[in-house]
């Protein structure tokens, strides 16, 4: 397998009335060709915000990208002109957002919605883009696939319309598939039949995905690498197996301390992380999770306040892949 | 072994007679109208369709379904914020359905309910002080202004929030402690039921579970029921003693949690729990799912016999021939509306 994608120091501020928010604070991460990268976060940990920069997505003003570099196939997206960037955007990375109510536009059909990066991208005439339309949201499981090109979103439930979306997000074939929160404004047995289908489509399109989600149940499925985000940084990253099953970072540990599971009937209290998350219109300085962290409290650790952890490998890691995190302190070992 | 000795521990006192509320057939539709002068009734959206139930003082009973099911409308339809089109509601000894003006006031301060949105339930114009001493104004409890402020400042402390915050107005706190708040204006008037209606879907993970344990803390403290509707089935294993699935406006299946979850008989219930991530690649990678195709019917048109029968992986012809499968009890305490479960 070979790099598709290299993100590398992103920093990404908004410069808003109420002062500047540090939304990304120094994110670098890889993608391998066809492999699936879960981004799990919570609001405001700079998850989606990451994701849309590297789509030249950030609206700006407010936003603007400060630093950084992301190299897709030996370019630097961050450098590219608007058209240069429209060439790419859609065709080689394609974006499935979290609300498919709001992302498909009411007043055009599907099938003009469709179609149209089809006569863009692929330079096809409107009835050989109808048909490739109509594959497409065959393939995707919407019956009556032809006809139902003529309908406007409203005339689909939920899980239709984000059928519709990825549809649309596979049209030309991407190498990437940025897929920001695709289920959460869905039923948990419509967001298990898209899952399903996403990983059916990935397979058969050879693509790289980013999922990104705050349930860690759905990237616990579908994931082969995990990140967690947390305040603008990365805090712990690995094989999906090593950041479940061997967490190191406190934060991480505590997420997963604080879930409920469906399978153990759970008469123990939850671990909760107390306090809340950080505001992020403060600038950041040091671990943006040491207000919170019982393990910093536990081993008396002051220069968690002040320097920023480094990301780096973790100690003895069992191994599959690269397992890092960004913490002073050994979890398993209990010393800084 | 290990988690028998557990549930023994946990499993609360509860005394199986001591009904707190009993819900019969209760049916609430809401009219579809048209016409522009002269409006005239088409039809109704049968959001609860005769469902019933009852609730132990002190338990947690859980109410999940998909959006749409009715369990919402169940919740609001039980403290008459929705007059019932049919069917009875009887609450500590008492029938609210025909219950109205002044008496039905009074039973109100017995039973509370928190709100799933924090952002939206919450008067930004009013400060947490008055947000949770207007129950107190309205049942002119503490005519004394003083002693209901320092009565305002031990719920505040109560439910996890610093009383010097008093004059604060919500857009000052995070989602989490505008639950709190929610959580605190509910217990002002020392209910004996909440109705929890998605308490915490609109709250972020690591917030979840402090909400949660406040409610369990509470719940402990002061003896208090909950009626919980969520859609997070793994949190309702967690926080609730016993399940009602609904699926169109209906029950179709109730019992224990660990006997539902870990022996789920409904094929609607089956599949929506093997439809529930489990945050652990290992169990992730050897299940089993169930996908159900297919969307839910509109509760204004649902299908004629069994209400599950356009989805169902098992379905045969009398699902389609008889309507509503009666809930039978399979096992002690567990109930189940299928045609297959005879």
């Amino acid at each position: 397998m070979s790099l598709l994608l290299d993100v590398k120091d992103l920093v990404v501020r908004f410069y808003t009335q109420e002062g500047t928010v540090y939304a990304v604070n120094g994110v670098s991460f890889e993608l391998e060709e066809g492999e699936t990268l879960g981004i799990v976060g919570e609001s405001g940990s700079g998850k989606s915000v990451s994701s849309l920069a590297l789509m030249g997505l950030i609206p700006s003003p407010p936003g603007k990208v400060e630093s950084g570099t992301v190299m897709f196939e030996g370019r630097d997206l961050l450098t590219l002109k608007p058209d240069q960037m429209r060439l790419i955007r859609g065709k080689e990375i394609a974006m499935i957002f979290q609300d498919p109510m709001t992302s498909l536009n009411p007043v055009l059909t599907i099938g003009t919605q469709i179609t149209e990066s089809l006569k863009l991208h692929e330079g096809m005439n409107t009835s050989q883009s109808r048909k490739r339309a109509a594959d497409l949201l065959d393939m995707v499981g919407i019956p009556d696939a032809y006809r139902r090109l003529d309908d406007y979103p409203h005339q689909f439930s939920g899980g239709m319309r984000q059928r519709v979306m990825i549809a649309m997000g596979l049209s030309c074939n991407p190498k990437l598939l940025i897929a920001d929160e695709p289920t959460t404004a869905l039923d948990v047995t419509i967001q298990a039949q898209i899952i399903e289908l996403v990983k059916q489509l990935k397979d058969e399109f050879n693509m790289a995905m980013i999922w990104i989600t705050h349930d860690l149940g759905v990237v616990a499925g579908i994931a082969d690498r995990i990140q967690v985000m947390y305040g603008g940084r990365i805090m712990e990253s690995g094989s999906s197996h090593e950041v479940f099953g061997d967490s190191r970072h406190p934060y991480t540990e505590g997420l997963l301390g604080s879930l409920p599971r469906l399978d153990s009937s759970g008469e123990e209290k939850l671990t909760q992380i107390e306090g809340s998350p950080p505001d992020m219109r403060n600038e950041p300085v040091g671990c943006p999770f040491a207000p919170r962290c019982d393990v910093r409290e536990e081993l008396g650790l002051e220069k968690c306040w002040d320097e920023r952890p480094p990301l780096e490998t973790v100690p003895a890691a069992s191994g599959d892949g690269a397992h890092v995190m960004s913490c002073w302190a050994d979890i398993r070992e209990g010393v800084a | 072994m290990s988690s028998q000795v557990m549930t023994a521990e946990k499993r609360k006192s509860l005394d199986e007679n001591d009904v707190i509320l009993e819900v019969t057939d209760l049916k609430k539709y809401f009219p579809i109208s048209a016409g522009i002068v002269f409006q005239r009734q088409v039809g109704a959206v049968r959001a609860v369709d005769g469902i019933s139930f009852h609730v132990v003082r002190g338990e947690t009973l859980g109410l999940v379904g998909e959006s749409g099911c009715g369990k919402s409308t169940t919740g609001r339809t039980i403290l008459q914020l929705y007059r019932p089109t049919e069917g009875s509601v009887r609450f500590e000894g008492q029938e609210l359905s025909t219950m109205a003006g002044n008496d039905l006031r009074q039973m109100r301060r017995r039973m509370q309910i928190i709100f799933q949105d924090p952002f939206a339930s919450l008067n930004p114009r009013m400060t947490v002080g008055s947000i949770v001493s207007e129950p107190l104004q309205i049942h002119k409890i503490y005519s004394n202004k003083k002693e209901r402020q320092q009565y305002v400042e031990q719920l505040m402390e109560k439910v996890g929030l610093n009383p010097y915050f008093i004059n604060r107005y919500p857009h000052e706190f995070s989602g989490g402690q505008r639950q709190r708040i929610g959580i605190a204006r509910a217990l002002a008037l020392e209910p004996s039921f909440i109705v929890a209606d998605e308490p915490i879907s609109a709250l972020d993970v690591s917030i979840q579970a402090q909400v949660v344990n406040l409610m369990e803390e509470l719940q402990d403290e002061l003896n208090l029921t909950y009626l919980f509707i969520a859609h997070d089935l793994s949190m309702v294993r967690h926080i609730c003693d016993r399940v009602a699935v609904m699926y169109l406006g209906k029950i179709v299946e109730l019992g224990p949690v660990d006997e539902v979850y870990d022996n789920p008989q409904h094929p609607y219930t089956q599949a929506l729990l093997s439809a529930v991530p489990v945050p652990d690649p290992q169990v992730e990678e050897n299940r089993q799912r169930i996908i159900i195709s297919g969307d839910l019917p509109s509760p204004a048109n649902p299908p004629t016999g069994c209400n599950f029968n356009t989805r169902c992986p098992v379905r045969f012809d009398l699902c389609f021939e008889e309507p509503d499968p009666p809930l039978i009890e399979v096992r002690p305490q567990h109930y189940v509306s299928c045609h297959r479960v005879t």
